[in-house]
Formats: C-alpha cells, structure tokens, sequence
C-alpha cells in the first residue's frame, strides 16, 4: 500500500469525535500513500464530513493524530493545510463574482500573487473547458460547472493530497462521470492523492481502494475485490449492503442519487 | 521521512504573502459590495433619512448648547452627524459578521478557514475588509451631508479616517463575537431590536450626555458604559480634528477585547464550530 520511503499523503490514526453525547467517528483509522485514489464510502450521516472536517481543521480532533505529509494538522496546521486541496459538499464559490475572481481570491487565501493566480487558473480551467467562460459570473454556470470550477480552485496553489466531500451530489449522469474521470486522471497525471468521498457506490471504480465508513467506524478498507472477497459477497454493492445492514433499512440509500 | 517532506514543502509563508492574503479579502469584500448595489443604497437611505426628516423636526425641540469639540452653538443636524456616521458602522459591522457566519457566507467561511494563515490573522483581515466597505459608506453620507450644511474643517476629514477604521473594528468584532455566541440572535430582525437600537440610542449619538443626564440618571449611567458611545465620541472629536483620549482608550481597549475573544470563539478547539457540527451543521 505504502510506495517508496516518503511520508504518507494522509495518516489518520485513532481518531474519535464526538458532538456532544452523539459519537460521529469512532476510532478511525486509515492511511493514503501519495497519488492514490481512496474511496470513502459511507451512508449519509456516516462520519465523512466530520472526518473532512478535522482534516481541514475546522475544528480539531480531541483523540488520536491526523497527518498530511507528515505535518501533524494540529502542530503544524499551515504546512499541513498548504498541502490539501478541498472540495467541500456545499458549494462555495461566491455566485456574483466570475469565476477568475474567485480563483484570484483563492490564490490570495494562499498568498498567491494575483498575476500568477491568474495564469494558474488559465491552465486549470483550459484543462477543464472552460477557459473561455473566465469572465462569467459562476451564477451562469451549470451545477457541474461549477463543481469543475471548485475542483480547478482546489488545486489552485499546487496541493498534493485533494480531499472532495460528495463532489458528484445533485448531478446529472454525465457530469457525474466527467469529474469523475476528471479527477482520475488528475491522480494519474499528477501524482495527486485522492481522497473521494461518496454514499454512491457505482464511483467505487474497479481498481480503487476503498474505506467503507459506517456510524462513525471504519468496516472496510482496503483495494476494492480484497473488501468484496473478505465479505464474502459477490460485488462491492452487496459487500456494503452487508457491512451496514443494521436493521434500519436506510441502505436503500445508496441507490437514492442515482437517477439524480 | 521528515526529510522527504521538506524536500517537497513550499516555502514558509512570508510578510508578502499576509499582505497579499489581506488585499485579497478586501478586494472581494469590495468587488461583493460593488454587487450589491441595493445594499449601498439602503446604508446610505439610512442615516440620510435621520439626517433630512428626524434631524429637521427635533431641531425645534432639542438645543445644543455649546460643548467640546463644537466652538459655537450648532444645529441638531450637526451634532447627529458623527452619530449617524457611527450608525453607518454599526449596521456595517452586524450585518457583514453576522452574514459571515449565517447565510450563504457559510460556504465562503470554510474556504477562508482552510487557508494556511493563522485564523486570527484571517478574522482580523475579513473585519479590515468589512471596515472598508463602510469607510466608502461612511465618505459618500458625509459629502451628501455637506451640502446639507454640516461642513466640518476639511482636516477632519482626514483626520476621521484612522478613527472610523477603529470604531468600525470594534463593532465589527463586537457582531463576530455576538454571532458566535448567541444561537437567538440569529437573524437580523433580533439583532436590530436587542443591539443595534438600544446601542445606538443609550449613547451620545442623539443626545449630549448631559441632557441624558437631566432626564434618567440610569440612563446616563448606561450611556456610559456603552461602547457604541465612544465610537461616537471619538468619530466627533476627530471629524473636527481633535482626539478624545479617553474615546481613543475605551474603543481601543474594546477592540482588542471583542476581537481576542472572537478569534478564540473560533478557534478549532474550542467554541462555535465544533459545538455546532461544522458551519453548515453538517454532521
């Protein structure tokens, strides 16, 4: 799992969390080596974002150790956060400005000189299509769009472990697969470390790793057929409908967003 | 390994990175204001109609007699001036922190918190961008006020400006400290009834405080501890080109409070974010 003698892009050690009495992770760990795909599957209300949340360090995690490169987030918060691109679940582009202004102003939350933000996003958005609608307003845009637009901002100062919340959310079919695609082939390009966060299984791809997060708890992690085969189940789908088959029903979920 | 890591490691974020981090946060915060044109509108609606119609009716009533920093008797209109500019701060100052942290803000908090400067150096920068979107309000009602007839030397002008940059710290931070404690004061309604109008009126804006005085010695008492009345102070000695300064000391003093406090309500340990699941209550 661990390629060649560098620090990992990503070492979660027994982390737990809690907001108040609710536990929402519970001694979690995992590891991602440089410019790996990782899958973090898990229902909604499974303990993602919160997980995203302590890598990110909006707030911090009261047990166990997070490190990206070896920068512990809590020692060492700004080399650490200078290495992590972030795609979060809720949109936050700001819908008035273009969206070279809000890959500008990112730059500048880097300490990015505007004029090197610019040709950056230049090259980002060519890589994207969408270099010609630099000028519009992110308003204009289409969901996917804009989703592509936050991928672009995300790598905007060079990172080298890319988190994305449920980037796929609220898509159409084709969306869906282009930044799919989009982000894969990132990985593979550019030695990028993915950590993709989803409740829908068809983005599990054939080759990927996967950690499969349920209640707060890691129930799997490992390359996707080794998960399949350990559960003794016949495909990555029934192997999660097993793991977080609890009685209460909700793995109907993971089909929900399908259609969507 | 650590070794390995350095190798790879950006270089240490120096002094020109800060500056470039601040003037991106105020050119947004300009270039959202620029946007906005209803909200420009409105700040501006607002201390004018206190200006042309409250001011002009209470003229008759209320007389000034003559006190520092005014040389001569004054009219009503000059005296609510620094006030209404005050006020011009104080909705400023609510409205940007509390749209920070409770509507669509939210998404643009994350992203500004994810950033690799330290978080009270990103507070303090999006208070100064705040602050320079009301230096703009704040020019704009006192050019429409000159040809109202309230001409203050034109140093005070310039000399109002450090001033104003205070004062709009102080209730900036004030609104970021408010929203990160008080869950009921969510929208803006509530704000306007439980801090805004009992700031604004138990402080010298409208009133000189001796009259305060005549009228409620609790009142008075209240006056003074309130804030939002050295801001005033402060914001009238300097549009005439004097400091106060005791003003200076108070609203100083506060703004280092308000901010420290805000800084670390938003720390990643401890207050709003954590207790509440994450901007966005996602879980």
């Amino acid at each position: 799992m661990v390629e060649g003698c560098g620090p990992l892009a990503l070492e979660i050690d027994q982390v737990s969390h809690a907001f108040g009495a609710r536990k929402a992770l519970d001694n979690v760990s995992c590891a991602i080596a440089p410019s790996e795909y990782r899958v973090l599957l898990g229902l909604n209300g499974a303990g993602k974002t919160t997980l995203f949340s302590l890598i990110t360090r909006l707030y911090d995690n009261a047990s166990g150790g997070i490190r990206v490169f070896g920068h512990d987030v809590r020692r060492q918060p700004q080399r650490a956060l200078r290495q992590l691109g972030v795609v979060f679940q809720q949109r936050t582009l700001d819908l008035d400005l273009s969206i070279m202004q809000n890959l500008i102003y990112h730059g500048a939350l880097h300490g990015i000189p505007p004029a090197r933000a610019k040709r950056r996003a230049e090259e980002e958005l060519e890589r994207l299509g969408l270099a010609v609608r630099a000028g519009d307003k992110v308003r204009k845009l289409s969901g996917g769009q804009m989703r592509r637009v936050e991928i672009a901002r995300a790598l905007l100062h060079w990172p080298r472990l890319l988190l994305l919340d449920e980037p796929t959310v609220g898509l159409d079919i084709d969306s869906r697969q282009s930044i799919v695609d989009h982000v894969q082939r990132l990985c593979r390009d550019e030695r990028l470390a993915v950590l993709w966060a989803t409740h829908l299984i068809d983005e599990v791809l054939p080759r990927s790793h996967v950690i499969v997060l349920h209640r707060g708890r890691v129930l799997a992690d490992g390359p996707r057929d080794r998960v399949v085969a350990e559960a003794g189940a016949s495909d990555i789908r029934e192997t999660f409908l097993r793991l977080t088959r609890d009685g209460d029903g909700d793995g109907d979920a993971v089909d929900g967003d399908r259609a969507a | 390994m650590s070794e390995a890591a350095a190798i790879q490691d950006p270089r240490p974020l120096g002094p020109v990175a800060y500056f470039l981090c601040l003037r991106g946060i105020v050119w947004r915060e300009a270039l959202r204001f620029l946007h906005q044109r209803a909200r420009f509108v409105a700040a501006l609606v607002r201390p004018l109609v206190w200006l042309f119609v409250f001011a002009a009716g209470f003229r008759a009533v209320l007389g000034v007699s003559i006190i520092p920093p005014y040389e001569t008797y004054v009219l009503y209109e000059v005296y609510i001036t620094p006030g209404l500019v005050a006020m011009v701060q104080l909705f400023n100052g609510m409205q940007s922190s509390l749209s920070m942290v409770y509507d669509r803000e939210m998404g643009s908090m994350r992203t500004l918190l994810v950033s690799p400067f330290p978080r009270g150096f990103l507070l303090t920068s999006k208070l100064l961008a705040g602050v320079a979107v009301s230096l703009l309000q704040v020019y704009v009602f006192l050019a429409v006020a000159w040809f109202w007839d309230v001409r203050p030397p034109l140093m005070g002008y310039v000399a109002v400006l450090p001033a104003l940059v205070l004062s709009g710290m102080m209730l900036g931070a004030l609104g970021m400290l408010l929203s990160s404690g008080i869950k009921q004061l969510e929208n803006f309604a509530g704000i306007m009834n439980f801090v805004i109008f009992p700031m604004f009126f138990a402080s010298s804006a409208l009133y000189p405080l001796w009259r305060m005085k005549e009228a409620s010695p609790l009142l008075y008492k209240i006056c003074l501890v309130n804030p939002f009345t050295y801001a005033v102070e402060l914001t009238r000695f300097a549009l005439y080109a004097q400091i106060n300064w005791l003003d200076l000391a108070v609203v100083a003093g506060c703004t280092a409070v308000f901010l420290g406090t805000a800084v670390l309500a938003y720390s990643p340990s401890k207050g709003l974010i954590a207790r509440r699941g994450g901007p966005g209550g996602g879980a």
